[in-house]
């Protein structure tokens, strides 16, 4: 510290602040409330109460305008296709009646009107899955059942079919089942998972055996149309990504260079590409591959290349984050005696996934849109049904009104999911918090 | 080869026991690209021995140790630790890291986990302790390192001594025969080094195998059976701490000495 005699030869009227003892004080205080923050941020000087002004101008009378023709003069309703009550307000005023008139087929698509209930269902059963699933006390391994359970389910109210077994008619099929059922009874008897699996296993057997005689009526893949297939493709699309990307982007890392020079095609090979040609390929090319009278399902072909493009992206957002993780980690979890597994499983993901939130958010959500796509392909996803709707000459020139119930449908699912990374974010990163 | 390099390393602690050494680095040699970093380092660690090894940055301890539990692969050259030789074969490998606990410069404590459970999770996934087991052993251990109040806390609100401290319970609870040290005071702030040391000492006290890379004298005095002082990836001389510090014999170990000194 300063020799004590340079502070006395200072000349120094009153007390030197904080010298003796320096006494903690509160931080100013804010001036708080709307008024304050109004002053402060909106009326500050005379220029910005200018700017405050015209821009309050401008956004009030775009607001009321907007409310005029979305409320003031819409039209909510016209008897049977009669739309000259919409024509004559256009411009003026918004054509809801189409959306009213509209609304179950740009829903359901081309599906049987009086079987709307089952993808109705479906759409409840996927918003029940991705509530049970954002909710942590569910973080378990039995999700992967429900999962399962949901899958089987969607399947079975989306196809039905009292005229033809739908579920597992190939022998593989079945042998696959069996297979699943034996596998899952072995483990639960090695003590390696609990009861549920089998049990599960078995359910699901069942269920794909007893479809068929619920007395559904069967409905062909191609007339399934609307949010369910908006929401198969989505769903399942980055369900089943994810854990393909985290495998290629630990590939990538490998020491291992058969498997790293793979993933690496892997990834530059599919992203160099643009997701239509894939959804063209898997459309059209792929069928001419199959041996003679295998066929593939249309949705199927396309959610796989939905798969395959989304996992590549993917994969380079996990490696961003097993990147981001410094060298430390990885010796303290070697040193410790750590399997590769282990190390992956209970240090290096947990962490790397944390950071990368935001970009896996980002890109969960432009496919969640980019399901659109298929449209080209020729599937009934719900953009495609929107405009499929307005095609009918009496509903021609409404497209507003639809693309935006349409967008909002599709905002509603993307800011929910905006909304829980944010909260998961917070929570997950807890520990950096001091 | 080392011509300056003597080979009382291997011939000191031959003769201070008969048991089988606890490490033995038998003419290893390594490089980082061509930068030849081990040149014939060879030294026997026996069971229940302190070795401290000191030495000017870049002489090469670090990677030395390192290279006991494969942190670093040594390309020539033998390295037998407790008995099991260092090899391509993971297994072995696997059984050394069990054996070997590790005290990082930079702690390395896993952020997303509370300090119980990063040191319950080794014992629980590499021994198969059950939980309760290992958080007993975990709470023990932290009582001893004399934080236990800290154990539900998360890495990061911790100071770093703490945290250092912290790594030594967690590396202590695989039960480990040998400890090595990396430097485990150098990020530390002057006035925690102290608390970490104590445990150190401490733990040495308890007849420990342990070998520590470190700049603190006072603590190779304290407790070191025998210093290693490295420069330029060799041995250049080993001995007991009096030897070391009152009678340097080589010139580069007069340099350092008075180099350190002159520091404190």
């Amino acid at each position: 510290m300063a020799p004590a005699d340079t502070t006395t030869r200072v000349p120094l009227d009153g007390p030197v602040a904080g010298v003796p003892e320096a006494v903690a004080r509160r931080p100013p205080v804010a001036a708080v409330g709307p008024i304050a923050w109004a002053r402060a941020n909106l009326f500050s000087s005379w220029i910005s109460t200018a700017v405050t002004l015209l821009l309050a101008y401008l956004i009030a009378r775009a607001a009321i305008a907007f409310a005029e023709w979305a409320v003031v003069n819409a039209i909510w309703q016209v008897p049977g296709n009669q739309t000259q009550a919409c024509r004559e307000v256009k411009g003026i005023g918004a054509c809801w009646a189409v959306v009213t008139e509209k609304h179950r087929f740009i829903l359901f698509g081309t599906y049987p009107y009086e079987e709307h209930w089952r993808p109705a269902l479906v759409i409840l059963i996927f918003v029940a899955l991705y509530a049970v699933s954002a909710m942590r006390r569910f973080w378990r391994q039995e999700l992967v059942l429900v999962w399962a359970g949901a899958l089987t389910l969607i399947g079975i109210l989306m196809w039905g079919g009292d005229s033809a077994p739908r579920l597992l008619p190939q022998p593989w099929e079945q042998l696959l089942a069996l297979a699943l059922l034996a596998g899952a009874g072995f483990a639960h008897v090695r003590g390696w998972i609990n009861v549920a699996w089998p049990a599960a296993a078995l359910v699901f057997a069942l269920l794909a055996w007893a479809g068929p005689v619920l007395g559904l009526s069967y409905v062909p893949q191609e007339r399934w149309g609307g949010l369910p297939i908006t929401l198969i493709l989505a769903t399942f699309g980055l369900a089943f990504a994810f854990p393909l990307a985290i495998l290629v982007a630990l590939g990538r890392r490998s020491g291992l260079p058969a498997i790293k020079t793979l993933c690496v095609l892997y990834v530059e090979l599919i992203r160099g590409v643009p997701l239509i040609s894939l959804l063209f390929m898997a459309s059209v090319m792929f069928p001419l591959f199959l041996p003679e009278g295998m066929n593939i399902d249309k949705l199927l072909r396309a959610q796989i290349a939905i798969i395959l493009f989304a996992g590549a992206y993917l994969a380079e957002v996990v490696r961003g984050g097993l990147q981001a993780l410094p060298r430390g980690q990885y010796e303290a979890a070697d040193a410790l005696g750590l399997t590769y597994w282990q190390k992956t499983g209970l240090i290096i993901l947990p962490q790397a996934l944390r950071l990368v939130i935001p970009p896996l958010v980002n890109t969960f959500i432009g496919f969640f849109k980019d399901t659109s796509l298929v449209l080209i392909i020729g599937i009934f996803d719900l953009l495609t049904a929107g405009k499929t709707a307005i095609v009918e000459p009496a509903w021609q020139g409404f497209g507003v009104e639809v693309y935006i119930f349409v967008g909002v449908i599709y905002f509603l699912f993307c800011f929910a999911m905006s909304k829980y990374s944010q909260n998961l974010e917070a929570e997950l990163n807890r520990h950096r918090r001091r | 080869m080392s011509e300056t390099a003597p080979a009382d390393g291997t011939v000191a602690s031959a003769a201070r026991t008969d048991a089988p050494p606890a490490i033995l680095l038998d003419r290893v040699n390594k490089w980082f690209g061509t930068l030849h970093v081990l040149r014939d380092v060879s030294l026997a660690v026996a069971p229940g021995e302190r070795v401290v090894v000191c030495g000017p940055s870049g002489s090469g301890k670090s990677t030395m140790i390192r290279c006991i539990n494969r942190l670093e692969k040594h390309q020539e050259g033998r390295i037998v630790v407790d008995g099991i030789e260092l090899t391509d074969d993971l297994r072995a490998l696997d059984a050394i890291r069990r054996e070997v606990g590790m005290v990082f410069q930079s702690f390395n404590l896993f952020p997303h986990l509370t300090v119980l459970e990063n040191c319950t999770l080794a014992p629980i996934w590499v021994r198969r302790m059950p939980r309760k087991e290992a958080e007993e052993l975990a709470m023990e251990l932290l009582t001893r390192v004399r934080i236990p109040e800290q154990a539900h806390k998360y890495p990061g609100q911790l100071s770093g001594g703490q945290q250092q401290r912290v790594a030594i319970a967690r590396a202590l609870c695989m039960r480990p025969k040998i400890m090595l040290f990396d430097e485990p005071t150098s990020a530390l702030d002057p006035e925690m080094i102290k608390e970490v040391l104590d445990v150190m000492v401490e733990l040495a006290e308890t007849g420990m195998t342990m070998m520590v890379v470190t700049h603190e004298m006072g603590f190779a005095r304290q407790v070191a059976d025998r210093v290693v002082f490295m420069d330029r990836g060799e041995i250049v001389e080993v001995g007991t701490p009096a030897e070391i510090f009152n009678d340097p014999k080589t010139d580069r170990l007069k340099l350092f000495l008075s180099q350190i000194l002159r520091g404190h």
